[in-house]
């Protein structure tokens, strides 16, 4: 079971949260077209290693976080806000 | 005397307390303290079961929870329990235990005749045959072989039937699992530095294998008083931890005492899940047994087993045992049943000359070195082992009343392979030992192969030094490694897996895997020790072949003529222990499986004789009549076309956008506009997902410039409230805008039909609810029967209509204050059929149209689609698929014959054409106003067939209808009465 | 139709060291003489330098798309490499189950052709994998829910698959366990296909390895895949940790791990992997006869041939490459089975394990050519792969020989996403975590 490190509210229970995927993607603008948008909602990198990944805090702050994870240790490295850049 | 019982009082049992019990209809006593193995034994019972696959007699082998073959029903007033082991069933009274896998009788069981057959039974043996005729497989050989497999008999406990059960959740700096030696003495350090301690072990008593040896009572009791004072520091005994999940997670099973069962009202279990910074692995090693003909023969016991039996119960497990061992650590259970009186048959060791067998020698007892086990006579128990050289060589017979093996000792490893432990090949002790990530935690004592109940404590001493440095506390020893009963010199052990001798050599006893099957599955190419297990089933039975795990591994090496090293263990998943289902599922089950969302009205709806349905989680008024059928639901929905009627709309979400950018916000979430909303004023809105499928409908209100209410279908509640809040913040966090659910403060009523004018405006002093001031569509702030809410102008049943939306604590008043003021219009709460109804017949959608597979168009919204500007779903909504002719669209269904009933799930076909199917129903009803059923359905291009005639079957129901299809605007097309 | 319906079964033809024919006379005739007389069941090959086919993974559909590729499209220079041993992947890890009820009328044929293969694999194979058509039993709870099946098993009918209403009464006698009433979503009834069912999933992957094996494929194990040729826009073989080797197609058929492999080639799939998890109680006597999947919550439960009670739930939500269960999803599912089947309260769980799964855009298999010429995909399994392993073998074979979709699985081609014609069951949209 994750434990995620909420920066607002303390490490908590992965139950808490819901997952929302890839936070490596950024919504193309509006007039970019239907192959962007193609590829912004269904092609994945599906890393196995570090992942950036969307985590919203449903059963907390109800903030949006986003998290650095590996898919293969579950090990997590960095948490921060939707503005943050975690490397 | 032949055979076990007890002679002596044990240091866990209480021999002032006799427990009567009963085993196959057999009256029998134990003691208080006593296992139901320990009291079947002080009783002299040495068959307890048959296996598995032959049926063949067997006994107690293991004094624990790695036990494979003592598993029992237990008799109790809910009902058979299959499969106990008896190892580690606390005794009491008027216990009823049943021997298990035989018929008629333990005694002469008629399965034992594939004993006789084993030779064309080799492991696997059902995968080359049994294939011909087809369809015999399900009805022949298949019926025999699952009422020929299974353990125990499960007497269905259905009904009231539900054990409580709980949940605990604990919290540590350090989670230390084992109290041994070096499990206790870990604790202490790490107690004594401060730090918050949970210390879980298996057995009914702290101490591990230093209950096993008088001279560390006295080390132990001090431990343990120590522990005690720390309040910090929370001793668990019976609880075994079940898994390792990652991030310091750890599920941990407390079995409870029958005493405190009793104290908490019949709990049994509770399932701790424990949340830890770090873990001290101090769970010890397995004895292992020995792969030789005859190793399954009641009487055949691990020696470690034969100790703890003394120690812990004072039961002998036999009056002249045998032992046949590689390692000096077996001899200790020699040595103590000597100095309990036992004469000793005598001990065949594989070493030359060891220290042990020299003690042992000079206390009189014949040691038979260099020397194997090649079989045991015997068959409800051993008579006489037969001694043979390393070669195999027959040497003689010993008489013997049992015989006690030991293969070494297997670090148990489980755990910290979970954890991601890499496993190495230790020599010494023929065995794997972990390597854990400091970062996790550390393996403490023999659990990492560090064998010797001192050596372990002065491990189990510097694991915790290691964490409590790591967790930045002073690794300050309590030096209790001062006072430690110095460990007996040992010479080190030899390596024996298996003797070559013929007969069947079991290396799973429960599964009945054989040394010979392993060979087998090697010669078939299922080398990998993964497909081993997976041909033989090794390992595979609830003990998961724990004492023989090492010993099939080590066949295959040797079939292979690899090292066992390379061979390696299956990998261990949870649970280590089986747990039952209850306890997993803890107090959430049955009524309390998911929680109940009430509206803020139930109690009235219930008074008033509503029906309820649950839907997701909330519960709602279906019908107000105790009656099934269509009678009630029509009449409710026919005052609503002719009069009035009032229903509760609460479940419906709720979400309150605020802000500057409040109406940009729904602009990109909607795919329709609401920046040119009045104020005032409601609109509807469709949103999509970024696929460019409908996701959700509803209206939304603007209240003020900045201030809007959404409202999100029942369904979608939850779902359009993340889908906002995560563009909110992923997609447009500079917009200052603020999402509330507010879907628990707000009631909301619908009052629909012809008169609701009157009723509301009856309620609603000084409105002017006239069409010039409150239009359709109108929505503002009201005071309802005195009380501040909102009202709104908007129908979903097609007649004029009004929401009223009031706080939820006020429900009441304004609900009370609606009906009192409807009543001169007979007005009449209807529920969620009639509101379905009048939907249906109003062509306005739902979930079952709104199934995540229809776009706008599909729907025939594709009007709302705002032609400019971004919006969520905007792009992919244009997508080619989406816009193919044949793409299923909603139109209206009326049987032909007016008199024919629809069903929901029809499938429609083109009378003339294929038999493929062109669509389906989605919603039908029996109409209030069309003198007919009318449906709602999905079908391919299903506007252009406007007017045209289908067929419409269920073949499930043997149906078939002639359909034709209409607009799905079936009811006031022109939507005059809305705006009435 | 495809050729394996109609043809007869395919001669194994010899040429390698052969296993001989399984049966019960021999299993006879070798008790005699200890049976000692069993080869390998599938020959453990070295790898050549060239192959006109190499198939990427020896799980169910890599295994099953050899066999096929030899026995029905006569296509004999084909190499399944697998890192590891083969079938310990998803083939090895799932809950066995087979069954063809579903919504879309593509994919009831296409399961539904995978059903029927299932029902002559064994004499096929000649190889036990205990094919048990015991039923499948889908419970609902609202009406909603009866109407979604009763247009799923309208549908079925229409396609000639077996489908049939159970009344709650009907759903008590099939399956004594059942609480109708559970205290909370009450059963209402229950649909059947009763030609549903399980299989012993290990012997699926070992029975086609055996097959194709014998048919002329090399079978080669411990050879890990660790870059994919290409010359300019065509591919051309593989980088093994045994060294480099040539083909002419390859096709990746490691379900769990596709967006690894296809990463090499620089391709992003609409794949994203997650766990889904499985569990096996203790063994016992019989008590359950079909396949029982609750409607009110993620649980499905049947009873193998050994005892064990095989269940699963749904998938843990999040990507995930590890192999590991989790606490919280044992915890639903196990309150999801004391709910409807309070009898199993006192029965206890083993074991818990997870299988890491593609799971796709739209929650449907992909059985396609990619946008490198030669890369062939299969993948994308969800959680339905096993079922639709000789399907999906066959269907996988027709593409690579006949260089065009078999008509049973055109519908799965990867240009679907961009072209708006998504396969979606559930309605659930392009969230693989939500599937």
């Amino acid at each position: 079971m994750l434990r995620i490190p909420c920066p607002w509210c303390g490490e908590r229970d992965e139950t808490e949260f819901r997952y929302r995927g890839d936070a490596s993607r950024e919504r193309p603008a509006g007039d970019a077209g239907l192959t962007a948008f193609t590829t912004y909602v269904y092609a994945r990198e599906n890393r196995c290693g570090w992942h950036l990944e969307w985590w919203l805090h449903v059963g907390g702050c109800r903030r949006l976080l986003k998290v650095l994870r590996h898919t293969l240790s579950h090990e997590i490295r960095a948490v921060g806000g939707p503005g943050d850049s975690l490397g | 005397m032949r055979g076990p019982g007890r002679i002596a009082p044990g240091l866990l049992t209480d021999a002032t307390r006799p427990v009567g019990f009963r085993f196959d209809g057999r009256r029998m006593s134990g003691v208080a303290g006593d296992t139901l193995a320990s009291a079947l034994l002080a009783n002299g019972v040495r068959v307890v079961g048959r296996s598995f696959k032959y049926h063949r007699p067997r006994g107690i082998v293991t004094a624990g929870p790695e036990e494979p073959c003592a598993l029992i029903d237990v008799i109790g007033p809910d009902g058979r329990e299959p499969n106990r082991l008896a190892t580690t069933l606390a005794l009491h009274q008027d216990l009823a235990a049943e021997s298990q896998n035989r018929w008629p009788s333990l005694e002469y069981d008629v399965g034992s005749l594939s004993d006789l057959f084993a030779r064309f039974l080799p492991a696997g043996f059902y995968y080359k045959t049994f294939m011909a005729p087809g369809w015999a497989w399900e009805r022949v050989y298949e019926p025999l072989i699952r009422r020929a497999a299974g353990l125990g008999k499960l007497e269905a406990i259905v009904g009231d039937h539900a054990d409580p059960a709980e949940t605990l959740h604990e919290h540590a700096d350090v989670l230390v699992v084992g109290a041994g030696a070096a499990g206790l003495a870990a604790a202490h350090r790490l107690g004594a530095s401060g730090l918050r301690v949970l210390l879980a072990e298996q057995d009914v008593a702290l101490g591990g294998g230093s209950l096993l040896d008088g001279r560390w009572d006295s080390w132990r009791a001090k431990v343990c008083a120590a522990l005690r004072a720390f309040h910090h520091v929370r001793c668990l005994p019976r609880t075994t931890v079940l898994g390792a999940y990652g991030h310091g997670v750890f599920g941990a099973l407390e079995t409870l005492s029958p005493e405190e069962s009793a104290r908490f009202g019949g709990l049994r279990e509770r399932l701790r899940i424990v949340r830890a910074r770090r873990v001290v692995l101090a769970t010890g090693a397995l004895e292992r047994l020995i792969a030789f003909p005859g190793n399954d023969t009641p009487g055949v016991m691990l020696a470690g087993a034969a100790l703890k039996f003394l120690r812990h119960y004072g039961v002998a497990v036999g009056q002249r045992p045998a032992f046949f061992v590689n390692s000096d650590e077996a001899y200790e259970t020699l040595f103590a049943l000597l100095e309990a009186g036992i004469a000793c048959a005598g001990v065949i060791e594989v070493r030359e000359k060891s220290l042990a067998a020299e003690r042992a020698h000079a206390l009189g007892v014949e040691v038979h070195a260099a020397s194997l086990v090649a079989a045991v006579s015997g068959r409800r128990g051993v008579r006489a082992v037969r001694i043979a050289d390393l070669g195999g060589r027959h040497r003689r017979w010993l008489q013997a009343d049992c015989l006690l093996i030991s293969g070494g000792y297997s670090p148990v490893t489980s755990l910290a392979s979970q954890l991601g432990a890499a496993l190495n090949w230790r020599e010494a002790i023929a065995a794997f030992a972990p390597d854990l990530a400091p970062a996790i935690g550390q393996v403490a004592g023999s659990a990492r192969g560090v064998f010797g109940l001192a050596a372990a404590a002065r491990d189990g001493e510097r694991a915790a030094g290691a964490i409590a440095a790591e967790l930045g506390r002073s690794p300050s020893g309590a030096g209790l490694a001062a006072e430690l009963p110095p460990d007996t010199e040992a010479t080190v052990m030899a390596a024996l897996w298996e003797v070559p001798a013929r007969g069947k050599a079991f290396v799973d006893l429960q599964n009945d895997v054989t040394s010979a099957d392993v060979r087998l599955a090697a010669r078939e190419g299922y080398e990998h020790v993964e497909h081993m297990k997976r041909f033989t089933t090794h390992g595979m039975g609830t003990d998961q072949g724990r004492i023989g795990a090492l010993v099939g591994s080590a066949v295959l090496a040797q079939a292979r003529g690899v090292p066992l090293a390379e061979v390696g263990l299956t990998k261990a998943r949870p649970f280590l222990e089986p747990v039952p289902f209850a306890a997993l599922a803890g107090a959430e089950v049955r009524e309390h499986y998911k929680p109940k969302r009430r509206l803020p009205l139930h109690e009235w709806h219930e008074s008033a004789g509503a029906r309820f349905v649950p839907t997701g989680l909330w519960l709602r008024p279906l019908v107000y009549s105790p009656q099934p059928g269509w009678d009630a639901v029509l009449a409710e929905a026919r005052a609503v076309r002719r009069s009035v009627g009032i229903t509760d709309v609460s479940t419906l979400g709720k979400i309150d956008v605020q802000g500057p950018d409040a109406a940009r916000f729904l602009d990109l979430i909607y795919a329709n506009t609401f920046s040119t909303l009045k104020v005032g004023r409601a609109r509807y809105g469709i949103m999509l997902r970024e696929d460019g499928m409908l996701f959700d409908d509803g209206t939304t209100s603007r209240l003020a410039a900045e201030h809007f209410v959404v409202t999100t279908t029942t369904a979608n509640a939850a779902a359009v409230l993340e889908h906002m809040e995560f563009h909110l913040q992923a997609v447009c966090p500079d917009l200052d805008v603020l999402l509330t659910d507010v879907g628990d403060q707000w009631a909301q009523f619908a009052v629909a039909g012809p008169r609701s004018r009157e009723v509301v405006a009856g309620v609603c002093e000084g409105v002017d609810l006239s069409n010039e001031s409150f239009p359709f569509m109108a929505a503002g702030h009201a005071v309802i029967a005195g009380i501040p809410g909102r009202l709104f102008r908007i129908s979903f049943s097609g007649e004029l209509a009004y929401e009223v939306a009031v706080p939820a604590r006020s429900a009441l008043a304004a609900w009370s204050a609606l009906l009192e003021a409807g009543r001169p219009c007979d007005i009449t709460p209807y529920g969620l059929d009639a509101l379905n109804t009048l939907r249906i017949e109003k062509g306005h959608v739902t979930s079952a149209e709104l199934n995540g597979n229809t776009s706008a168009g599909d729907l025939g919204l594709e009007r709302l689609l705002k032609p400019h500007g971004d919006f969520i779903g905007r792009a992919l909504s244009q997508r080619p698929g989406l816009a193919a002719p044949d793409r299923l669209q909603l139109v209206g269904v009326r049987p032909v014959d007016r008199t024919l009933p629809l069903r929901n799930g029809l499938q429609l076909l083109d009378p003339e054409g294929r038999a493929a199917s062109l669509g389906y129903v989605t919603s039908a009803t029996p109409s209030v106003e069309l003198g007919s059923w009318v449906g709602l359905a999905l079908v391919a291009g299903g506007r252009r067939r406007i007017g045209r005639r289908l067929t419409a079957l269920s073949p499930v129901h043997g149906e078939s209808t002639e359909i034709e299809i209409t607009s799905s605007h079936m009811l006031d097309p022109e939507n005059l009465r809305v705006r009435g | 139709m495809s050729p394996a319906a109609k043809s007869p079964p395919a001669p194994l033809e010899a040429g390698r060291a052969s296993s001989g024919r399984y049966s019960g006379w021999r299993l006879f005739l070798e008790g005699l003489t200890g049976q000692r007389g069993w080869s390998r069941a599938w020959a453990k090959a070295a790898p050549r330098p060239r192959y006109r086919v190499v198939i990427v993974g020896g799980g169910g559909h890599g295994l099953a798309t050899a066999y096929y590729l030899a026995a029905e499209y006569g296509i004999r220079d084909v190499a399944v490499l697998e890192r590891g041993p083969i079938g310990l992947g998803n083939v090895g890890r799932n809950t066995t189950i087979i069954r063809s009820n579903y919504f879309h009328p593509e994919n009831i044929r296409f399961y539904e052709f995978s059903l029927k293969l299932w029902e002559t694999l064994e004499q096929r194979l000649n190889f036990n994998a205990m094919v048990s058509q015991r039923g499948t039993l889908n419970l609902f709870h609202t009406e909603a829910q009866r109407d979604l099946f009763t247009r799923r098993a309208n549908m079925m009918r229409l396609h000639g698959v077996d489908a049939e209403a159970l009344s709650r009464e009907e759903v008590k006698e099939l399956v004594p366990l059942v609480d109708l009433n559970n205290g909370r979503y009450p059963v209402l009834g229950g649909f059947l296909q009763r030609r549903g069912g399980t299989v012993r999933h290990d012997a699926v992957a070992w029975g086609y390895a055996r097959a194709a094996s014998e048919a002329g494929a090399d079978i080669i194990e411990h050879c890990e895949v660790t870059g994919i040729r290409r010359e300019g826009a065509r591919v051309s073989g593989v980088e093994t940790t045994r060294g480099a080797i040539g083909a002419e197609i390859v096709c990746l058929a490691v379900a769990g791990h596709s967006s690894r492999l296809a990463a090499m080639v620089g391709l992003q799939l609409p794949i994203e992997s997650h766990v889904l998890q499985a569990f096996v109680s203790e063994p016992l006597k019989p008590v359950l006869d079909v396949v029982l999947t609750y409607g009110a919550g993620h649980f499905y439960v049947s009873q193998s041939d050994k005892g064990g009670l095989v269940f699963g739930g749904a998938i843990d939500g999040y990507n995930s490459y590890g192999q590991r269960g989790t606490l919280p999803m044992a915890e639903e599912v196990a309150a999801s089975a004391v709910t409807l089947l309070p009898g199993l309260a006192r029965v206890r769980v083993l074991r818990q394990w997870g299988g890491v799964m593609d799971m796709s855009m739209d929650g449907s298999p992909i059985i396609s050519k990619t946008p490198l010429e030669g890369l062939i995909l299969n993948g994308g399994w969800c959680y339905g792969g096993f079922k639709a392993i000789p399907a999906g073998g066959l269907t996988t074979a027709h593409l690579i020989a006949r260089d065009e979709p078999h008509p049973f699985a055109s519908h799965l081609d990867l240009r679907r996403f961009a072209a708006g014609r998504t396969v979606d069951e559930r309605g659930t949209g392009p969230f693989p975590y939500a599937h």
